[in-house]
C-alpha cells in the first residue's frame, strides 16, 4: 500500500491506460502483492489460536467421535479365526478349522506381556453385543494352552457359548475395523438372529426416551425462561436508562455467580428439610408429613435450570426491545387498536428476533447440560449428558458414550447453524 | 413511567399487577442467591433458618463454617488451584485470543466465516463432549491429571470470549490512527503497544475477565481431566454437595457471590469506559 501511495501515477489527464509505481512495476500488480502480504499477515495473527484449538479442542473431539465407529478389539484379538470364518454361512457351529485357529489366536495372545494381551478387551467388546460373552472368553482363555484336538469339543465343553452359532455371528459381524453397533445401541435397537436391526424389548429401551426427555425438558425450560424473561425485559425496556441499569444488575448478578453456587442455592431451598418446605410447614400450610419433594426429580432440574438460564433469555430480549420505538404502540392505539391488539399486532412481532435468539441460546445450552441435572435431577430429571458421563466413568462403554455424544453434538451444531442464520454469531451479546 | 391520569380502571389494575409480576420474577432471580448469605452464618449444621436466627438471637449466628473453610487443607488447596489454573488459562487465552481478533478484524482476512466458526466452537460444543474428547486425548499424551492439562483445556474454553469481546471493540476502531502512527515513523510493534493496545484495552480486559470466570467456574472438564491434586473450588463444592453436605459450602458460596459482585462491577465500569472512549454516550 505504502509503495503504491508513493508511486507516481502515469497519465493524469484522463489517460487510464497504464499506471506504474515509482520503481516501474504496474500499479495493479503492486497492489495485488501488497494485498497478498496483508492477507498473510492477517492469517499469521490468527494461526496460533487456530493451531492451538485444532490440537487441544477439535482433534480430541474428532478422536472421540471416531471411537463411536472404531472397532479394533475383535480384529486385533482373532486374526486367524476371522480368516477361517470367511465363507462361513452362519447357520451352524463353525468347523474344527475355525476352532483350531481360535486356539492358535488365544495361545499367541497369552505369550504376549500382560499389558498387551487382547482377550480382555475382546471379552468386554463382545459382552456389549451378547451378555455372558465376557465370561465365555475369560473362562476359556486360561485353559487354552491345555486344549488338545479336537478343539471344537474342548471349547464347547469349556463354555456353552462357543457352541452357539449366534455368538459366532456376533464375532463375524464385529470382526471388522468399523462398526455401526454403538449407534444401533444408542438408538435402542439391536441385531436379531438374522442380523437385521430391530427395536429392543420395551423394558430395555433407554436412550431414545432419554433423548426425547432431554428435548422435552429443554423445550419446557426454554418456554419458562421466555415466560419469565419477557415481562422483565419489557419492563426494563420502558424504564429510563438509569433505573433499567439498576435492574440489569439484578439480572447480571445471577449470570456472573458460579453455577455451583446457584445449584447449591436451589438445594438449600428445595430439599425436604429446606427453606421452602420449612416455611410452608411453619406457617401451617402443609403438615410435617406433607412436605413436597421438589428435588431429586424433574421439578428440581426444571426449576434450577430455568433460574440459571433466565439471564440468557433476558439479555437478547432486552437489547431488541430497547430498539423498538414506543411511538409505534402509541400510533397503533391512536388509530383505534385496543391495548391487546396493539401489543399483539404491533409490538410482539418486533420482538421476535430477540425471542428467537434467546430461545435458541437457552435451548442449545440446556440440551447439553450436565451439572445441574446430576446434582438436583434424581432419576426423572436426568438428561442425555448424564448418561454420557455414566458410560464414560462407570460402565466404561466408551464407544456408546461416543455415539451418544456424537448424536448430541450433531443436534447442537444444527441448532447453532439455525441460530447463526437467525441472528448471526457476531451478535452474541456478553453481558 | 408514571401512570397517566386518564387511565381507565382496567389499565390501573394492569399497571400495578404487571409491576407485581415483575417484582416476583426479580425476586425469583435474586432470592436464592441472597438467602444463602445469612444461612452461611448458621450456628447449627442445618440448611434452614433456626428459631434463634429468625428471632435475631446472636446465639443463632456464628462464624464456625468460615473457620472450617479456612482451616481445611482441601478447601485451601482448591482455592489455590482455582487461582493458579484460572490465571494461567486467562493469560494464555487473552494472548492467543487478542492476536486472533486483531487478525480477524482486518478486512483482508480470508475464510473469515469459517475461521470465526472454529474459534468460537468451544463455546458452542456441549461441555460434556469437550470433556469426553479431552479426557481421551489428554490420557494418551500424558496430560491427564496434570496442571498443564487443565490449564490448556480451560484456555481453549476461554478463548471465544476474548475473541468476541476484542473483535467487538475493534469494530469501532479508527484505522487511520495506526496509519498516522506508521506515517510518523513508528514501527508496527510500537504502533501496537502505543496506539492499538491502549484503545482496545477495555475489550481485552473484559475478555480476560470472561476467560477467568469461565475457568474459575468450570467443573465438567475438571471432573474428567483433573486429578485429586488439581481439584478446584467448583470440584470441591461438587464433592461437598454429593458426599458430605455441610454449611461450609454456603460459606464458600457467599465468598464467591461477593467475588462475582466485584467482577460484575469491574466489567460494567470497563464497558462504560470503552463506550466513552469510542465516543458513544455512557449507557
Amino acid at each position: 500500500m505504502a509503495q503504491a501511495d508513493a508511486g507516481a501515477l502515469d497519465g493524469r489527464d484522463g489517460n487510464v491506460t497504464r499506471m506504474v509505481t515509482a520503481d516501474g512495476i504496474p500499479l495493479k500488480r503492486s497492489l495485488q502483492r501488497a494485498e497478498r502480504r496483508r492477507k498473510i499477515a492477517a492469517l499469521l495473527l490468527v494461526t496460533p489460536l487456530l493451531a492451538f484449538l485444532l490440537i487441544v479442542f477439535l482433534f480430541p473431539i474428532g478422536q472421540m467421535m471416531w471411537r463411536s465407529v472404531d472397532n479394533p478389539q475383535v480384529v486385533n484379538a482373532l486374526p486367524r479365526t476371522l480368516n477361517a470364518l470367511e465363507g462361513w454361512d452362519g447357520s451352524e457351529v463353525p468347523s474344527e478349522e475355525v476352532f483350531a485357529a481360535l486356539a492358535a489366536d488365544f495361545r499367541e495372545d497369552l505369550q504376549r506381556p500382560r499389558a498387551d494381551q487382547t482377550w480382555g478387551p475382546l471379552g468386554v467388546r463382545l459382552n456389549y453385543e451378547l451378555s455372558a460373552a465376557r465370561g465365555a472368553v475369560a473362562r476359556t482363555v486360561r485353559n487354552v494352552p491345555d486344549f488338545e484336538p479336537p478343539y471344537r469339543e474342548a471349547f464347547t465343553d469349556s463354555h456353552r457359548l462357543w457352541g452357539d452359532p449366534a455368538f459366532w455371528r456376533v464375532i463375524q459381524r464385529e470382526g471388522r475395523p468399523l462398526t455401526a453397533s454403538y449407534y444401533v445401541a444408542a438408538l435402542d435397537r439391536e441385531y436379531d438372529d438374522e442380523g437385521n436391526i430391530v427395536r429392543r424389548d420395551e423394558n430395555r429401551r433407554i436412550y431414545v426416551g432419554l433423548f426425547m426427555r432431554t428435548l422435552a425438558l429443554s423445550l419446557g425450560i426454554t418456554f419458562l425462561t421466555f415466560a419469565l424473561g419477557f415481562p422483565i425485559a419489557y419492563y426494563m425496556s420502558i424504564l429510563p436508562m438509569r433505573h433499567a441499569n439498576l435492574l440489569m444488575i439484578c439480572v447480571l448478578l445471577p449470570f456472573w455467580t458460579s453455577l455451583l453456587v446457584r445449584t447449591t442455592a436451589w438445594i438449600v431451598l428445595l430439599q425436604q428439610q429446606g427453606v421452602i418446605n420449612e416455611v410452608l410447614v411453619n406457617i401451617g400450610l402443609i403438615g410435617d408429613d406433607g412436605r413436597f419433594s421438589l428435588m431429586y426429580n424433574m421439578y428440581g432440574t426444571i426449576i434450577a435450570m430455568t433460574h440459571i438460564l433466565l439471564p440468557f433469555m433476558v439479555l437478547p430480549l432486552y437489547s431488541v426491545m430497547r430498539t423498538i420505538p414506543p411511538s409505534y404502540l402509541r400510533a397503533a392505539k391512536s388509530l383505534g387498536a385496543t391495548p391487546t391488539t396493539a401489543f399483539r399486532r404491533v409490538y410482539f412481532p418486533q420482538t421476535l428476533p430477540g425471542i428467537g435468539a434467546g430461545a435458541v441460546l437457552v435451548f442449545i445450552i440446556s440440551i447439553g447440560y450436565y451439572i445441574t441435572p446430576a446434582l438436583v435431577g434424581g432419576q426423572s430429571g436426568r438428561m442425555i449428558s448424564n448418561e454420557i458421563a455414566r458410560h464414560m466413568q462407570q460402565s466404561l462403554n466408551w464407544g456408546l458414550a461416543a455415539a451418544l455424544g456424537s448424536i448430541l453434538l450433531v443436534g447442537v451444531l444444527i441448532l447453532y447453524w439455525a441460530y447463526n442464520r437467525l441472528v448471526g454469531a457476531d451478535n452474541l451479546k456478553l453481558g | 413511567m408514571a401512570i397517566p391520569s386518564y387511565a381507565t380502571p382496567a389499565e390501573r389494575v394492569w399497571y400495578y399487577s404487571f409491576r407485581v409480576i415483575c417484582g416476583l420474577i426479580f425476586f425469583f432471580l435474586l432470592a436464592p442467591i441472597i438467602i444463602m448469605i445469612p444461612l452461611s452464618f448458621n450456628a447449627q449444621p442445618y440448611f434452614t433458618f433456626t428459631r434463634e436466627m429468625v428471632t435475631l438471637n446472636p446465639e443463632g449466628y456464628s462464624l464456625r463454617w468460615y473457620e472450617d473453610l479456612f482451616s481445611s487443607d482441601s478447601w485451601m488447596r482448591s482455592i489455590r488451584n482455582s487461582f493458579i489454573i484460572g490465571i494461567a488459562a486467562t493469560f494464555l487465552a487473552t494472548t492467543l485470543g487478542t492476536l486472533a481478533a486483531l487478525g480477524l478484524s482486518r478486512s483482508q482476512m480470508p475464510f473469515k466465516g469459517l475461521i470465526m466458526g472454529i474459534l468460537i466452537s468451544p463455546m458452542i460444543v456441549p461441555l460434556i463432549i469437550s470433556a469426553a474428547g479431552m479426557f481421551f486425548f489428554f490420557s494418551s499424551v500424558n496430560l491427564a491429571q496434570t496442571y498443564l492439562g487443565v490449564i490448556l483445556a480451560h484456555t481453549a474454553l476461554g478463548t471465544p470470549f476474548v475473541v468476541i469481546t476484542v473483535t467487538a471493540t475493534l469494530v469501532g476502531f479508527d484505522h487511520s490512527l495506526t496509519r498516522a502512527a506508521a506515517n510518523l515513523g513508528a514501527s508496527p510493534t510500537r504502533t501496537f503497544f502505543k496506539i492499538t493496545m491502549p484503545l482496545i484495552l477495555p475489550g481485552v480486559i473484559s475478555g480476560a475477565l470472561f476467560a477467568f470466570i469461565t475457568s474459575f467456574d468450570e467443573i465438567v472438564i475438571v471432573l474428567f481431566v483433573a486429578g485429586v491434586e488439581q481439584r478446584t473450588i467448583p470440584r470441591e463444592m461438587w464433592s461437598g454437595i454429593r458426599e458430605s453436605i455441610s454449611p461450609t459450602i454456603l460459606a464458600v458460596a457467599t465468598i464467591l457471590v461477593l467475588i462475582s459482585i466485584a467482577l460484575l462491577t469491574t466489567v460494567e465500569l470497563l464497558r462504560r469506559r470503552s463506550e466513552r472512549i469510542r465516543g458513544m454516550s455512557p449507557g
